[in-house]
């Protein structure tokens, strides 16, 4: 079992970037332990940034920063920043095209007991409504690191949402398949495609491999680029395949699954099935029980195949 | 340069593009104009051609609705076409859009929502501090906007990382669209809150060109904390029917009103 979190990834990769690129920052809300942050924050002081429990006022200065040549990132509890910083998010960001990477941590139901207030399945609606935002929620370790040194040659908004535990490998080290913008083909099939994104990719890739075992070719794809979403993948496995089940640690509406169903509706019509939270607080737990009772996980989404296909 | 006269000219471009454009926050733009004549043709060091130099000085209008008063004044230092301004603002596909947009040469960040620029200019001054240049940062916001709470989670942040580049003014002008602000929600003592904040604060009449200098100038020489400038200024300054008028927050001139306020501004010219 992999024991390093997405967020502990994101920090070592800012960490060697920041000794050679003294323009990246870092800016956290009083959130620099659970954002994984502690050693940046230990050994690059002068490129981080504290501004307390003022979750817009960290996206404000963030879009300061970056109009100045900065490269900031504001890493803040993907709860807080993707709906209390959502109009500095829209006007000081996006608006502005400003480079700020807001990376958000223990993003969907990872705090699980906490609570509606600390869950944040409602992310990719709030964020990827907005003009110029893009969004993306990787995977896993590999992914994440991939990404954020694309994201890092880039000077355009951008909303990254990791979980807040380690999650299991969907990659090999040294063997990672990236483009920036493109889904990426965990595994090939032909009866139907899952499209995944997040942590669930790794259920994903488990069905794939037990609806083999029944005989039930599953293409899966990696879908973390959710915004600007890969068009061409979904139309591909529209025509190719009789179904598409999407799975996605968000509410119903406006996430990756609503996108998927946009674009087949209007370019290849096919049966879709949204794998969702519930339009509802979900029930208490971590965030894999909360998977299992809503039929996320592996099992769920075998079963979901098997009864659609 | 005689910046009286030049705001007094500033205030005639700002009618007449509200006139001709049937939009605009008149009130609001006729209050702030002293405090961008200052800044734009003495204090600042901008220039149309600098928007690129990282040492220019930095402006950020977080009372984004007298976009009107921005805009003539850019207009007039060259940052852009003035007639192309005139022709065209608010209008159909205009990039002259009703609210401070990047996309125009002059303007450093998107506003309108209030709340936003004090955030973005402390963003800004820390990048100075960071990067050792001496550039300033000014940011400019009403006293309506005040009763927005994110403004306070910058001036907190501004006097915690004793950014002392940048100035923060508050355009006092005792006037928000429902009324007075001390009927729709108390500004009074701003001067006691920022100081609480640990803010140096500097309270001035807001349309006297000279107190706004001289204040300006004070804040250069403040170290180890930011400044604000309280500026107690007239809404709708140099036009008598519309100064202290809360209805002229964005109402537009009729034809006699636009005359009448020319006429007015014209006099005022001669006098000086």
């Amino acid at each position: 079992m992999n024991k390093i979190a997405n967020k502990q990834v994101i920090n070592d990769v800012l960490l060697e970037e920041s000794a050679k690129d003294k323009d990246i920052i870092v800016l956290c809300s009083d959130s620099r332990g659970s954002a994984g942050m502690k050693s940046f924050a230990e050994e690059r002081p002068e490129q981080f940034v504290e501004v307390g429990i003022a979750e817009q006022n960290l996206v404000g200065i963030s879009a300061g920063l970056a109009s100045c040549g900065k490269k900031p990132f504001a890493v803040s509890p993907a709860s807080f920043l993707s709906t209390r910083s959502m109009e500095q998010a829209k006007v000081d960001v996006a608006y502005s095209n400003t480079n700020v990477k807001l990376i958000g941590i223990s993003g969907g139901v990872s705090y699980g007991a906490l609570g509606m207030t600390h869950h944040s399945a409602t992310d990719i609606a709030t964020m990827g409504s907005m003009p110029n935002m893009r969004v993306y929620l990787p995977s896993d370790r590999f992914q994440t690191e991939a990404l954020v040194r694309s994201l890092l040659k880039d000077d355009k908004p951008a909303y990254i949402r990791i979980g807040r535990n380690a999650v299991e490998d969907v990659y090999e080290e040294g063997n990672v398949p990236f483009e920036l913008d493109k889904a990426t083909l965990v595994k090939e099939g032909t009866d139907v495609t899952i499209i995944a994104c997040g942590e669930l990719v790794g259920d994903a890739k488990a069905a794939a491999e037990e609806l083999a075992g029944k005989g039930i070719s599953a293409r899966v794809l990696d879908m973390y680029c959710v915004k600007p979403i890969d068009k061409d993948a979904i139309i591909q496995a529209a025509k190719d395949t009789k179904l598409i089940v999407t799975v996605e640690e968000h509410t119903m509406y406006g996430g990756m699954g609503s996108m998927v169903a946009q674009i087949t509706a209007a370019n290849a019509p096919v049966k879709v099935i949204n794998l969702t939270l519930p339009d509802a607080p979900v029930v208490t737990g971590k965030s894999r029980e909360i998977f299992k009772y809503y039929g996320l996980d592996a099992e769920g989404i075998v079963k979901t195949v098997t009864e659609q296909l | 340069m005689n910046l009286e006269a030049k705001a007094l000219d500033i205030r005639k471009d700002i009618v007449e593009l509200i006139y001709r454009a049937g939009c605009g926050h008149i009130g609001g733009d006729l209050s702030v104009t002293d405090i961008l004549v200052d800044l734009y043709y003495k204090q600042m060091n901008v220039a149309p051609d600098k928007m690129d130099d990282p040492n220019r000085d930095r402006f950020v209008l977080s009372k984004g609705h007298s976009v009107e008063a921005l805009y003539c004044v850019l207009a007039d230092r060259g940052f852009f076409d003035k007639k192309e301004l005139f022709d065209t603002y608010s209008q159909y596909l205009s990039k002259f859009i009703g609210h401070p947009n990047n996309k125009v040469n002059g303007v450093e960040m998107n506003t309108g929502s209030l709340g936003h620029g004090l955030s973005v200019a402390v963003g800004m001054a820390m990048a100075g501090k960071m990067d050792k240049r001496d550039y300033r940062v000014y940011a400019v916001m009403g006293d309506g906007e005040m009763a927005e709470g994110s403004n306070w989670e910058a001036v907190t942040a501004g006097a915690h990382y004793k950014l002392d580049n940048l100035t923060a003014f508050v355009d006092r002008n005792r006037l928000q669209i429902s009324g007075t602000t001390e009927e729709v929600m108390t500004a009074d003592e701003q001067e006691e809150r920022w100081a609480a904040f640990g803010w140096n604060v500097i309270s001035i009449p807001g349309n006297n060109i000279d107190a706004i200098d001289n204040a300006v100038e004070l804040a250069k020489h403040t170290k180890g904390k930011p400044t604000v400038i309280i500026a107690n200024t007239t809404k709708g300054c140099g036009v008598s029917f519309i100064e202290n008028k809360a209805a002229w927050h964005h109402k537009v001139p009729t034809e006699a009103e636009y005359q009448q306020a020319m006429k007015e501004l014209d006099e005022r010219r001669a006098q000086l």
